[in-house]
This record gives C-alpha cells, structure tokens and sequence, in this order.
C-alpha cells in the first residue's frame, strides 16, 4: 500500500472478535492498510460492514465481549498493540488520535456549557490552565467558522450543523496526528452537510492531521477523500486511490455499489440494487463474505476467502477474479446480471 | 381531472408562552406557520415528489393528505370534493384510498404481529372482504412484493432486513388498494445496495397499479429517479415545481439551485461550485409575509420580504419558480 510519506497509522491483519451467546462474530477481520501524513482516508460500506468496529478497536472503545488483534499497528511507529490501557490512554486517546463521533446530537452533555466541555476534554488529556484551554477553544471555534462567544451557549442552543461543528472543533483540540470521522454529517440537511465537508476540506491545510472518514455515503467519500476502502462482511475488498477506484473498480461488491447509487448530474439513470443481504458474520470466515451475492462467483470463492490482490498502482482488490475486470464491468451494467 | 388538490393548506402550530408571561405580561401566542398558503395539483397516476430540508413543511403537509393532522386553513379536495368534513362511510373510503409508506421500517411495524397478521390488519379493520378473501389477498400481496407468503406470512417482524420490513409496509399499504400513496422517506433507513431494490419494487407497482403518489425525500437524486413532477418546499411554502428531471437539471428558484449544487456527487473528478447561500435555516415563527428564503437570498431585496407569489400547480408541465426576481437572476 503506497501511503506518499511515512505513514501515521499502519495497520496489518486487524481483526475483531465479539463473543456472543451463537459463538464468535467476527466483525473485522483481516483488515490492512496505512494511512499517510495529510491524508484522507475513507472507508465506505454499509450498516453491519466492521467500519465502526474498526475504529472503536483503534480508539480501545469496544465493549467488554469485543476482542482485537492484529500483526501490526502501529502510530507513527509506536507499537499500539504492546502498550497498556493506561499508556494508550495518557498519551494516545484524544492527544493523537481524536473522533469525531456519528451523533454530535448525542454526544454533547446537555447541561454543561459547550465550552467547558471542550476544554475539560482538553484538560483531561493535558496540563493547561482553564484560561488557556478556554482561549484555545475560542481559536478553533474561528477554525471551524463558529463564534466564541458560542462557547458560553448550551448544546440546545446550537443546530444540528453547529453542534457537528463544534465536534470538530474538540476534535482538533490538542493538534492530534489523526482525527476519525464517524459518519460525520449522516443525518444533516444537504446545504449544512456542504458547509461542513468544506469546512473540512479547508481546515486540512492548516491542520496536518490525517483524517480517516468513515460513511456509507458513496459521493461524500469520493468528493473528501485521497484513497478510498470498500468495506464488506468485515474485510476491505478493495482499496486504491480515489479517482482509480471510481475510473476502474475491479471488485464485484464495488461495481454494484456504483450500479445501486444515484447521482445528481446523472439523474435518468437506472438505478440497480444487489440481490441478498449483508452475511451475519457469525462463526470462521471460510469463504468471499460477499459470494452470496456475487453475481460472477466461480467454485473458488466458497472454498476459501480469496487473497488480496495488488493490480498495481497501490490498488488492491480481495477477489478471485481480477483477471476477468473487464467483462464483469461490462456485463454488471445489466440489470439481468444482477437477479438474484 | 386531478385526483388530489390542495388549496392555499395552512398549517398553523400555536405556541404558547408560559404561565408567566402569558398571565401576568399578556405575551400573545406565537405561530409557528409549519405549512403556508400551499397550492398542488397531483393527476391521476402521478408520482409527485416532494424535496426540502427538515422543516420544510413537508411531512406535515402529507400527514394532512392522509387525514392524520387538521389543517389551520385552506382545503384538501379527493377527486373533485373537500375532504376536511368527511364522516363515517365517507370518511373510511379516504382512509382506504389513500394509504402511507413510512419512513422506518424498524419502527412501523408491530413486533408482536406476524407479517400476515400484519398485512391483514387494514383489510380485517375495515372488513373489505370476509375472512378467507383478505388471506388469500395478503399472501398474494406478500408474492407481488418479493415475499413469497409460504416463507414469509408466519414470520415476525424481528426476523426480516430492513429491506424486507420496508416491503411489508410497502404490501400493507397496497393491499387496501389505494388510489393515492404518500410515502414519507421510504428508503432514507435502508443500505444503499438495497435501496434501489425498493425503489423499482415501488415504481413496479406504481405502473401495475396505476396509483396517485407523493413521495417525499430530501435525496434530490432519488427523486430524479422516481417522480414525474417535483416540488421544492422551503420552510412551509412552496418554492419550485416542475417536471423532475427539468427542475433538477435545470432548476430556476435561487433556493432549489443552491440545495441542488450543495449535493455530493459520486464521482471524485468533478468540482462543485460553492452553493450561492446566506446564513442558516431558522424557524419559521410568526415569519414575515413575503418569501421565506428571501434572508438568505443572494438577490433578494425588500420587496421579497413583503409579497410571495404562490404557484398554480394545475398544470403538469409548467416549470415554474415561486420568485419575483427571476429575470434578474437569470440575466446575471
């Protein structure tokens, strides 16, 4: 995987587990990649794909049946893996890596002051007096364009947009490394979505953060993001470039996406959807996650799950059959080819 | 002739002031004026789709249609005849007709009931047909819905995908045979690669059926897809309607061309320009007779804030924009 520079997170083999009463889920599994310095990472998929799982075990915010493992990850060159709870939390947590969580509605304490909860959040994780923190907070209330006096409002003060805002805000508080977004503007009018995703876009030039997006929202991850990982069933089935990925996808999963979204410059267009429903994950992973649905599955892919494969240019696809790209891109442009 | 007409539908929300004020500082109640003065026209075997932002008035406006909410003003007329006074039979024949679509699946569905139980519940309500008809026409309602009733008729609804939820409440509300459909968001809770699934499952039907539709959604994309007619609402009034294909691509009212420019598109090559806007959504509260958008209108003027224009929707297809100022915009 090609990240430009050295990278902030490097991940190899992640995999998460949640023990459940019909036996083990496996929720993530076997998922790799790096993300670089000014990056913009995004990772789509649908409800029940591990995007969220994924970034609840970077941030070590699984509940208590979940269990994580991985060959490798690494924050810029610190081992995540050997260090405690304790360790992680003093130095890692919110420091250098920060989320900005899916509902901002939620996330707020209702009866604190915004402000003071951004700087306790700040204050929690380094020393620095209230005036200080308070300042700072005014400073990156300017950055994400909302006004400091705002800070002395309470959370039902603020809009939907404004609260999304001052999320990023606390976010950036302490100049992480690496900021996760959780679905960060699912659930927000079109016109406030598009001043945050600016907002966004305008603030990673002063920010040098990393950004890991994560949304099941096909055209907001293609207009914020560098490169581009399709999650499904727990696994990336393919990862590359933003602009690669939409001119040439290889990964069955990744044609039918494309086939089921709309598009606003392309509104006459007939929209076609994927036959099935996600697999429950319950049990070892055996076989492709996506072979029941896979309209171009062959004996291969039930027997066993098909090795990531690299097509070059820092493209990887998880599917057996990237030799034959070209006729399935033709042939997924059919309806018929996807009837169940 | 048209088979739903709404004249200047007001809906008002009075909201009061507290004990306080309102006894010892006589403050008045204020209004907050969800729905205003709102004119449309929808023709028989019509999908009329509805857009705007929350608040816009627009489910409101289609609890009304479904008789579940009483206007402040204005008519509701079902082929011809005012419907706001209807009783007994009369009344039961509306609620019959024109059936709803919700927006949750998850939530609109009783989880006690089996989904036969849950199809039939309507039929059985109104006792359209006796006993072994309404089975016979619920599990022929499951089979049209892509839910074969031998697998599906005893199960509950824990035990379905969001996917096939939705089709159940597709399948109950189609099962009264409705003349008009009011889906509210059908799809907003479903996963992408199902979505168009029922999305075809409803224009299918729609074009078996020959039903009426609204369909609301804030997805200006999924609209293009599958209304014939759109219109644009912006807190409570009417900005633009349409032909939907004519008034997604080449959309008139300042407001519906910056909600149209503010949408992602799916293609990482393509450059948006910044949508021309001022400001936030208010509310709208006790708002100023004139045109709702004008405060964050880049081409308004005081005039705006004075008079609205509302639309004549008899025609469906008249492209037409709810603005005084159109000949400016359009030249500049």
């Amino acid at each position: 995987m090609a990240a430009t520079t050295e990278p902030v997170l490097s991940i190899r083999n992640l995999g998460v587990a949640y023990e459940t009463s019909q036996g083990p889920v496996h929720a993530v599994s076997d998922v790799s990649f790096d993300v670089g310095a000014d990056e913009v990472f995004g990772i789509a998929g649908e409800s029940g794909c591990g995007k969220s799982t994924l970034i609840r075990s970077l941030l070590r915010l699984l509940p208590n049946n979940g269990t994580m493992t991985a060959e490798r990850c690494t924050y810029k060159g610190r081992d995540l893996m050997a260090m405690s709870d304790e360790a992680f939390r003093s130095t890692i947590q919110w420091q250098e890596i920060s989320l900005v969580p899916q509902s901002a509605m939620a996330s707020f304490n209702p009866v604190y002051r915004v402000g003071d909860q951004i700087i306790e959040s700040m204050r929690a994780h380094r020393r620095m007096g209230r005036a200080e923190a308070w300042e700072r907070a005014a400073g990156l209330f300017d950055v994400v364009g909302l006004q400091a006096d705002l800070l002395r409002n309470y959370p039902h003060e603020f809009s939907g947009g404004m609260r999304q805002r001052a999320m990023i805000a606390m976010a950036l508080s302490l100049d992480p490394g690496l900021i996760i977004m959780d679905e960060p503007t699912t659930g927000l009018d079109v016109l406030v979505q598009e001043r945050i995703l600016r907002r966004i876009r305008e603030i990673r030039a002063e920010i040098h953060s990393a950004i890991i997006l994560i949304t099941h929202d096909i055209a907001v991850i293609a207009e914020m993001s560098d490169r581009i990982a399709i999650m499904y069933g727990g696994e990336i089935m393919e990862l590359a470039p933003s602009v690669d990925l939409f001119e040439n996808p290889h990964h069955p999963y990744t044609l039918g996406l494309e086939n089921a979204f709309p598009s606003i410059r392309n509104v006459g267009k007939d929209l076609i959807s994927i036959p099935g429903s996600p697999p429950t994950l319950v049990g070892p992973v055996e076989s492709c996650p996506f072979e029941p649905r896979c309209p171009f599955r062959i004996d291969g892919c039930a027997a066993a799950n098909p090795a990531v494969v690299d097509v070059g240019d820092g493209h990887q696809v998880r599917c057996l059959q990237t030799g034959d790209v070209a006729r399935m891109r033709t042939l997924a442009r059919e309806k018929s080819t996807w009837r169940s | 002739m048209a088979i739903l007409e709404l004249e200047r539908l007001s809906r008002h929300f009075e909201v009061r002031p507290g004990f306080v004020d309102r006894v010892v500082r006589r403050k008045p109640s204020s209004y907050i004026k969800a729905v205003e003065a709102l004119n449309l026209t929808v023709g028989h075997n019509e999908i009329l789709g509805i857009a705007g932002e929350s608040g816009c008035g627009k489910s409101t406006t289609c609890t009304m249609v479904a008789g579940l909410l009483a206007p402040t003003g204005g008519d509701i007329r079902y082929k011809g005849d005012s419907v706001l006074d209807l009783k007994g039979a009369g009344l039961m024949e509306y609620r019959r007709r024109v059936q709803m679509i919700f927006q949750d699946p998850y939530e609109s569905l009783n989880p006690r009931f089996r989904i036969s139980e849950i199809v039939a519940e309507g039929p059985t309500a109104l006792s359209l047909w006796d006993g072994d008809e309404i089975d016979e026409r619920v599990n022929a309602m499951l089979n049209a819905v892509g839910l074969p009733h031998h697998k599906y008729a005893d199960r509950y609804p824990h035990e379905l995908s969001g996917g096939e939820r939705q089709r159940v409440g597709i399948a109950s509300a189609l099962v009264m045979e409705p003349e008009m459909v009011i889906a509210d968001e059908p799809l907003s809770m479903l996963d992408v690669s199902i979505r168009a699934g029922i999305l075809d499952l409803f224009k299918d039907m729609q074009s078996q059926r020959h039903f009426s539709a609204i369909y609301v959604s804030h997805d200006l994309s999924i609209l293009g897809n599958v209304a014939d007619r759109l219109m644009v609402m912006y807190l409570g009034q009417a900005m633009e309607i349409g032909p939907a294909l004519e008034v997604i691509r080449n959309p008139k009212h300042p407001y519906t061309r910056a909600l149209i420019g503010a949408v992602p598109v799916p293609d990482p090559r393509t450059r948006r320009a910044i949508p021309n806007i001022r400001g936030d959504i208010s509310k709208p509260i006790d708002p100023p007779p004139g045109c709702r958008f004008a405060p964050r209108c880049p081409h308004a003027d005081a005039s705006c804030g004075e008079r609205f224009m509302e639309l004549d929707t008899a025609d469906p297809h008249l492209h037409q924009a709810a603005c005084h100022k159109l000949d400016v915009i359009n030249d500049g």
